[in-house]
């Protein structure tokens, strides 16, 4: 899957993970870890996504994972499968969310976006189309759930050549040989995946995450992200002890359901859980008191 | 010398179509799953069981029956049913089911799960289940177990778990993905048995080995009673598991027409249908790349036919690289017509055809005639229509 690079692809390919590099360079030298929060973008509705965006970098967001809606979510529980019927009621099409990417971009410049999301909306796009739009809208890195390494040649190579990180997960599951192929293609971070099911179905296991951790470190440079099962901020804070990053999706999108008929509450009370989280993130001793 | 059946190669690819597309957690699973089949397709103790069990348990092989009324009536070619409707449980699931939960056994599952759409394919895995005193959760739409209350009922007393699932659509492309979510959850115990020739490598692979039975069989009666090879198969596509069992042992007889038959619905010129390679485009859905019944943005649309086993978005990636090599032709038969073809071989031949079997006889009263007379079709009646009375006496406002 090694492909020759001239000299120029390899000056893209630095810029594709700038934002996040000098994320996780800035994060290390202050000795803090990286706060991603995921939405579904268009959810509840497609005019507070970039005002939640700002909010959330507000609270002490790092990076931003913003789910592009799918009608078929296979690898996603309940919680964020709701979120994209919610999001697709409005039409959220992978054309909008590039652009409430855009429109992000216009007050904020620093702070990574990445999408998630699965393969056939950037299939029916087109590989070197997609990279190319998402490049001009100002997308740093993109995830695609549902593409192993594997499958990923021809994506990696369109993104790469539009200086976009191709982010992948790791799981439970991967063997030593499965994490060096996919560390070959990654770039950005890795997303580790802490359990073995769906996105918001249980409560991890911390031990055995530091475990993985370790096995997973030995084999990349990458910084290394934890997801799935991650609901307040003692996990977090429990998390950010052992990864480089922490990333909460499925409890931010719980509360946006809850309070879907009352979306002024939404940037309110989702800061506000962020921002616990941050805090506990930040404690000198790790643990919040 | 054409290499039809070379097919999928390492990776799961059937020239474009195919692959692994599911989530970093699956992918060391389907690759234990890929080398146990590997395996135990070529141990003799595993085919010598699959064998037993498909003669004396599944009822096989199934006869190749010679339509003759029919046959007169169309005035064309000789028309042969490939009678999988005498099978355990009436229809060709079943032949898959057992090789699968074989398997199953054989790598110390505990745990079977599956996907049901009509309702066919959980209870031919709900009775291998019970056969081999494995626990069998089946996931199945909330709109499929209200049409098709009766195979629910056959699925709890076999003694199953019917999950509803209350997302998407509610239909078996939902049921998929929720089986997809517990066997992602539950891999550890858990053997996911897949009912059709889609989803990641290797289950359309596998699925098409283990219903190839179907076309082996047909290919050794034929030259048995009529002493050649026919000039023409028919079977119907929703996933495609019936088909590519009776195509499968064909593909390399180049003088055997093959027509897979979609369920055309209120029409191809209307969006109620689930004609995929013929009105479709390809994408990625549920681990395969195929053709698909989607929008311009690539979200899946709903499809719709009468018939609950046909009515699903995408097709078996086999079938997508069978279209695009032109092996195979891929046409269509409307609602409407599939239940004049039910109607047809009820009353001619006095059996009864699953409405999903009714859209491949239905194409064959269009080819027969077309056709000399000492012509031969072979048509695979995949299924029986007993789950479809139901169906069948709503549509003619009848009350059963």
């Amino acid at each position: 899957m090694s492909r020759a690079q001239s000299g120029q692809e390899a000056h893209l390919q630095e810029a594709a993970v700038n934002r996040i590099t000098q994320c996780f360079a800035a994060l290390r030298t202050q000795k803090r870890k990286a706060l991603i929060p995921f939405i579904t973008a268009g959810d509840p509705n497609p005019d507070l996504t970039v005002p939640l965006m700002h909010a959330m970098v507000s609270a002490g967001a790092n990076i931003i994972e913003l789910g592009v809606p799918f009608s078929d979510p296979m690898a996603d529980g309940p919680v964020i499968q709701r979120a994209s019927e919610r999001a697709l009621k409005h039409h959220m099409s992978l054309r909008h969310v590039l652009d409430t990417v855009r429109e992000f971009r216009t007050r904020d410049n620093a702070t990574p976006v990445v999408l998630m999301g699965y393969l056939n909306p950037v299939e029916m796009m087109g590989y070197e189309a997609f990279a190319r739009a998402a490049a001009a809208s100002g997308v740093d890195g993109v995830l695609t759930v549902d593409m192993p390494p594997e499958e990923a040649a021809d994506l990696v190579a369109a993104l790469q050549a539009h200086a976009i990180a191709p982010i992948f997960l790791l799981a439970p599951t991967s063997t030593p040989k499965r994490i060096s192929m996919v560390n070959a293609l990654a770039q950005g971070y890795l997303y580790y995946v802490s359990i073995k099911g769906v996105t918001g179905a249980a409560t991890l296991d911390v031990e055995a995450v530091g475990r993985k951790l370790d096995e997973i470190r030995a084999l990349t440079k990458l910084p290394l992200g934890v997801g799935f099962g991650i609901k307040d901020a003692a996990t977090a804070a429990r998390v950010a002890q052992l990864a480089d990053a922490v990333i909460v999706g499925s409890a931010l999108v719980q509360k946006i359901e809850q309070l879907e008929h009352e979306p002024d509450k939404i940037m309110p009370e989702i800061a506000a859980l962020l921002a616990g989280m941050r805090r506990a993130m930040d404690e000198p001793s790790g643990t919040p008191k | 010398m054409s290499n039809y059946t070379a097919l999928p190669d390492a990776n799961g690819h059937f020239g474009p179509y195919g692959g692994r597309f599911v989530a970093e957690t699956l992918m060391q699973p389907l690759e234990e799953l890929r080398l146990a089949y590997e395996r135990y397709k070529n141990d003799a103790g595993f085919i010598a069981e699959f064998d037993h069990d498909l003669k004396h348990y599944v009822g096989r092989p199934s006869p190749l029956y010679l339509a003759e009324r029919w046959t007169r009536q169309l005035g064309g070619a000789q028309i042969y049913l490939k009678r999988e409707d005498l099978n355990h449980t009436g229809a060709h699931k079943v032949n898959n089911t057992v090789g699968q939960a074989l398997l199953a056994k054989r790598m110390g599952k505990t745990r079977i799960i599956a996907e049901t759409g009509a309702g066919q394919h959980g209870v031919a895995t709900a009775t291998v289940a019970a056969r081999l005193g494995l626990e069998c959760v089946v996931y199945m739409g909330s709109e499929d177990i209200k049409r098709q209350a009766l195979n629910v009922f056959r699925m709890k007393l076999l003694g199953a778990t019917v999950v509803p699932v209350e997302s998407g659509s509610r239909t078996l492309k939902d049921a998929l993905n929720e089986a997809m979510r517990d066997w992602v959850t539950n891999v550890d115990n858990t053997f996911y048995i897949i009912g059709t020739v889609a989803g990641p490598h290797p289950y359309p692979m596998m699925v098409r080995d283990f219903q190839s039975i179907i076309g082996r069989e047909a290919r050794a009666q034929i030259l048995e009673q009529a002493g050649r090879l026919p000039d023409a198969l028919i079977a119907c596509v929703g996933g495609g598991s019936n088909a590519i069992g009776l195509f499968y042992p064909f593909l390399e007889d180049e003088g055997v027409a093959i027509y897979g038959v979609e369920a055309a619905g209120e029409g191809l010129d209307t969006v109620h249908h689930a004609a995929t390679l013929c009105n479709g485009r390809p994408g990625v859905l549920h681990g395969n790349r195929t053709y698909l019944i989607e929008d311009d943005d690539g979200q899946i649309i709903e499809t719709h036919s009468i018939s609950a086993g046909l009515d699903y978005p995408g097709v078996g990636p086999e079938h997508a690289w069978l279209k695009d090599s032109g092996r195979a032709n891929y046409v269509a038969i409307t609602d409407n017509e599939a239940v004049q073809a039910f109607h047809d071989l009820t009353r001619i031949e006095g059996i009864m055809p699953a409405l999903e079997s009714s859209h491949a006889l239905a194409y064959a009263t269009k080819l027969a005639p077309t056709m000399e007379k000492d012509a031969i079709i072979i048509v695979n009646l995949s299924g029986r229509g007993d789950k479809d009375m139901h169906t069948v006496a709503a549509r003619e406002g009848v009350r059963v």
